[in-house]
């Protein structure tokens, strides 16, 4: 069975980050979004991310960078071998994958 | 900790929340607090929307025919002050839309509009291209902008309401960014959460469609009704796999194109129970999702396990004028229309049970009101396509209106906050509350789904018990980290089985079939059961009375 890779940067803000490396089954067509979805219910819960619709491409939350490149996670193709991921560079980082999104004036 | 004082709290920023938010400040609300548990107008189902919103718009349509059409799509148990409700203050909700520039599709003077299932003629508008939710989030988001005494607040989860002599007084959560505990006091507490999708492992609304209202009215001590129908849309994506489009796109396709839905061997099989085909969509929710399942249970499915809808005899020029750059979009998923043939299935969409309230969107309990889908009766068994949103409208309108003007109850006590507060705040072990998510999707997908009987809906509870155990009582690890989505599923969780308790418990009741309500061991609709189950308690027991179906005035 072919397989994919996530390698994820993760940690919350104002500790070093770590890259942890997360393998799954690759199935053809499936999304980033399904891969990390997989890996939450599978082997890390506490992998953060962060989505409202379900490959829809909707609400738009789910923007990282993937490979170098900033996308969306469900609009983003998994692909057998490593893929890269990182949060937004240019947000304020919450945890893992999450960067504080939400305009200024609609936050806490 | 932080505390919020308001005068009206709404809690969902979905089309219901932001109508009521608008109209609460228009009709005085000294301030309104609009909280979301995603982002403002972004997380709910509304920015979903592909198509059609229902209202009898034109000069040669009148709301007391859609009114009609409704009714019968009920099979029997709609309210019909709600529907009514629904079908005459929808026609003001969305011309007041069209003043505010939504953009709804239009020939000329007119608006284009589409006949969807069960309409009696074409009375459903839509923002061009699949682009209805998105248009409608926008447009709200851009009056809200415009209320000085709105604030609007996202990443905040309401984990229950507070309560004091029988009245609502406030809610208690936390903002999910920095893991921070929130109470909050309001003289009046609005529930637009929306539906409860997310428990079934196929569905096509947002991750965050968890019940959480339903179980905010319970605890609460609100009632719920109808909760044993779950809407499931029959033609939902199934195969090949598609990214970055919603499972619900083939309802528009079909609106504007027609389409020839077929079984496994290619053949047309919707008039085999009752439906016609021929290429028109016209046959409703309810039976369509029944006919696509006894197909394939009879070995005609297709490959994948559904239906196959078929385009292949519109011509690409007609594809194309009619929906442009998704055809696209569909090509960057190998998928041309004028070749290849799609898989189809049914797919969690919509609750048509949820919250009791009266014509004021008020509940059984005083300061709390609910507007959109948590509202339970508008809908009856079988909810017609196009109601949605004009009825996340309407009813947002109906209850920020009477929110304003509610009657203040008890003062704010933070005693009656501290045992929510005290949950928020608890420690744990630690578990895979993800993995607990998705065993439940699975047990209610495949006992509690459109298709029921007394043996698997046993199954279904027994999962309930065994997934409950193993979350345990409180939520685990440390309180008060950013973003920990542990923490949150297990909250989520919470909601989500108390919610899984009341559909089944209803579903086991009805020993008979209704709308999208099917019990394979009691098949046939009974006049006797034209009733509704009122649902009451919590975990620890349901109360299930029969009452009757409101008479239209």
């Amino acid at each position: 069975m072919p397989q994919a890779t996530l390698l994820i940067r993760r940690g919350v803000a104002g500790e070093p980050p770590r890259h942890d490396s997360f393998t799954l089954e690759f199935e053809p067509g499936a999304s980033v979004l399904d891969g990390l979805r997989r890996i939450r219910a599978e082997q890390d819960p506490t992998l953060a991310i962060r989505y409202a619709c379900l490959n829809a491409n909707a609400c738009k939350e789910c923007m990282m960078v993937v490979n170098g490149r900033v996308t969306y996670a469900c609009t983003a193709r998994l692909e057998e071998g490593t893929t890269t991921l990182e949060p937004l560079p240019n947000k304020a980082l919450l945890r893992d994958l999450v960067t504080q999104i939400a305009p200024p004036d609609e936050r806490f | 900790m932080r505390h919020f004082t308001t005068e009206v709290l709404i809690i969902g920023a979905g089309g219901a929340g932001m109508y009521a938010a608008i109209e609460a400040s228009r009709q005085g609300a000294g301030d309104v607090l609009l909280l979301e548990r995603s982002l403002i107008g972004r997380g709910g189902a509304t920015v979903m929307a592909q198509m059609t919103v229902a209202a009898a718009l034109e000069a040669d349509d009148d709301w007391h025919f859609h009114y009609q059409d409704t009714l019968t799509a009920g099979r029997g148990l709609c309210d019909p002050a709600l529907a009514a409700l629904l079908c005459e203050v929808g026609v003001d909700v969305i011309r007041e839309m069209e003043g505010w520039k939504v953009g709804w599709a239009r020939d000329g003077n007119r608006l284009r509009a589409v006949q969807a299932p069960g309409h009696d003629r074409a009375r459903c508008v839509y923002v061009d291209f699949l682009s209805t939710g998105p248009a409608v989030s926008r447009t709200l988001r851009t009056q809200l902008q415009r209320h000085e005494r709105i604030r609007r607040l996202g990443d905040v989860v309401v984990t229950d309401l507070v309560t004091q002599e029988g009245h609502v007084t406030g809610a208690v959560g936390f903002d999910i960014a920095s893991g921070t505990p929130v109470t909050i006091e309001a003289k009046a507490t609005i529930l637009a959460t929306g539906g409860l999708t997310r428990l079934y492992r196929r569905n096509s609304a947002s991750a965050h469609m968890s019940g959480d209202g339903f179980a905010l009215a319970l605890r609460a001590g609100a009632k719920l009704l109808g909760m044993e129908f779950v809407q499931f849309f029959p033609i939902g994506h199934l195969a090949p796999r598609m990214v970055g489009m919603d499972p619900i796109m083939w309802d528009p396709f079909r609106y504007k194109l027609g389409g020839r839905l077929l079984n496994g061997a290619k053949e047309e099989f919707i008039d085999r129970y009752g439906g016609t085909d021929e290429g028109r969509y016209t046959t409703t929710r309810d039976l369509a999702t029944y006919a696509i399942t006894q197909e394939v249970a009879a070995g005609r499915g297709s490959p994948a396990g559904g239906a196959w809808l078929s385009f292949r005899h519109v011509p690409q020029a007609t594809l194309r004028e009619a929906f442009g750059p998704v055809i696209d979009k569909l090509a960057a998923n190998g998928i041309d229309l004028t070749r290849d043939d799609v898989e189809v299935a049914p797919i969690a969409h919509y609750h048509m049970g949820g919250v009791r309230v009266d014509t004021g969107m008020r509940t059984d309990v005083p300061g709390l009101f609910a507007a959109g889908e948590v509202v339970g009766g508008a809908n009856g068994a079988n909810r017609l396509s196009g109601n949605a949103i004009t009825e996340a409208l309407a009813f947002g309108k109906i209850a920020g209106a009477e929110a304003a003007r509610a009657a203040p109850g008890p003062a704010f006590s933070p005693a009656a906050a501290a045992e929510a507060l005290a949950l928020v705040g608890a420690e744990g072990p630690a578990r895979n509350t993800a993995a607990l998510v998705v065993a439940l999707q699975a047990a209610m997908a495949d006992h509690a789904g459109p298709f029921r009987d007394a043996a698997g809906l046993a199954r279904a509870s027994a999962a309930i018990a065994a997934i409950r155990a193993e979350a345990g009582p409180l939520p685990p690890g440390a309180p008060g980290l950013p973003h920990d989505m542990v923490r949150l599923d297990w909250f989520d969780l919470r909601q989500m089985l108390l919610v899984a308790d009341s559909i089944v418990a209803a579903a086991l009741a009805r020993t008979e079939s209704r709308g999208a309500h099917q019990r394979i061991d009691h098949p046939e609709t009974e006049e006797d059961w034209r009733v509704n189950l009122l649902l009451s308690g919590d975990e620890r027991g349901l109360d299930i009375t029969r009452i009757p179906v409101p008479e239209a005035a």
